[in-house]
């Protein structure tokens, strides 16, 4: 027994090696997705407030963002605008929220890339801890009933953002009248 | 000057000293952030700090991160002290916005025991082998039998012995 206890014992060793090493340590799995998010009230750049208290019954798209955050904030700011402006009559919010950044530099970056779209500051860092941000930059799909559905870290692409936002539009909202109101409006 | 007076004067610079360097400490972390409404200690920020991990560093706590993040969670740390909450539940706040993983010493429940078991599993494991292996080696030999060597061994010796020149 006592010379197999040895070779035994790498067993587990080995087994753990390997779990651990085909895991991604960056993707650490959002404790928040399927809760509400966190409500919160900024002001954007432009001085108007942003609250998404006002935006429930929409589908919301939060993307967290820096302007020293290279190159992937600059890869993905074009399909921010572009799916804003295919989506923003259909019910969808997306709000931009710049995280442990200058505000020139903010503003230059929103500039150059000319995003239309509400872009706010988050001064002492709160809403970023709030939806447990680790970087830049960060997108989270929040449906209309305000739970959050999706948190994807890295560049967002056309095709990502257009297969959740179509998915989270296809499921009924919580007050039926947003959707007569988005006809209507 | 007496004796007593030297004592007295030396006792007066450290006493001095001492106090500036409480009030260079209290700036420094003045200067970290500006201090919320409450009053709250700076050590009691810094127990909370240093029992998480700042999320864009590599290995260290949100007490010895320099980084922007960890200032705005000390921020954020110093705000919620200040509102009343006791140092769990901020603790809890930030478990439940990134996981368990925030925390630098894993709490010893579920599969995190594994953790905290494994080094003593180890160790325990580790003395026994080696209790094992020392009475292996110390263990008294048998002694030769009985009529020494084996009579076919002794035959052969003999033979060889009277057929060298």
């Amino acid at each position: 027994m006592w010379k197999w206890l040895i070779p035994l014992s790498v067993v587990p060793v080995i087994a753990l090696l390997a779990y651990g090493f085909r895991v991604n340590p960056r993707d650490i799995p959002s404790p928040l997705v399927g809760r509400p998010a966190a409500p919160f009230a900024l002001r954007t750049f432009d001085g108007a407030p942003v609250m998404l208290e006002s935006l429930r019954g929409r589908v919301v798209v939060l993307n967290f963002w820096a302007s020293w955050c290279s190159p992937a904030c600059y890869d993905e700011a074009p399909t921010l605008e572009r799916s804003w402006r295919s989506y923003r009559g259909r019910g969808v919010a997306l709000v931009g929220i710049a995280i442990q950044d200058k505000q020139e530099a903010s503003q230059k970056f929103i500039s150059d890339f000319s995003l239309s779209f509400p872009n706010a500051p988050d001064p002492d860092g709160k809403v970023s801890v709030d939806y447990g941000v680790y970087g830049v930059p960060e997108t989270f799909f929040i449906d209309r009933t305000g739970r959050i559905r999706l948190k994807h870290a890295g560049p967002i692409s056309d095709e990502l953002f257009r297969t959740e936002v179509e998915k989270l539009l296809g499921e009924p909202a919580l007050d039926p009248s947003v959707d007569s109101q988005e006809k209507g409006g | 000057m007496s004796h007593r007076w030297v004592v007295r004067i030396l006792v007066v610079a450290v006493v001095a000293g001492g106090g500036l360097g409480a009030q260079s400490a209290t700036a420094d972390a003045a200067q970290d952030r500006p201090p919320a409404a409450g009053t709250v200690n700076a050590d009691a920020v810094r127990e909370v700090a240093a029992q998480l991990r700042c999320v864009v560093c590599q290995n260290l706590s949100v007490a010895d991160s320099p980084s922007e993040m960890a200032n705005q969670m000390r921020g954020i740390i110093r705000d919620r002290l200040a509102a009343g909450e006791p140092p769990e539940q901020v603790v809890q706040y930030f478990v439940d916005k990134y996981g368990e993983w925030i925390l630098l010493a894993p709490r010893g429940r579920g599969f995190n025991m594994m953790v905290w078991a494994a080094p003593v599993v180890a160790v325990l494991a580790g003395l026994i082998a080696v209790g094992v292996l020392l009475r292996r080696w110390t263990r008294p030999r048998p002694a030769p039998r009985a009529g020494g060597i084996d009579p076919v061994l002794r035959e052969r010796i003999r033979r060889e012995l009277e057929s060298e020149p």
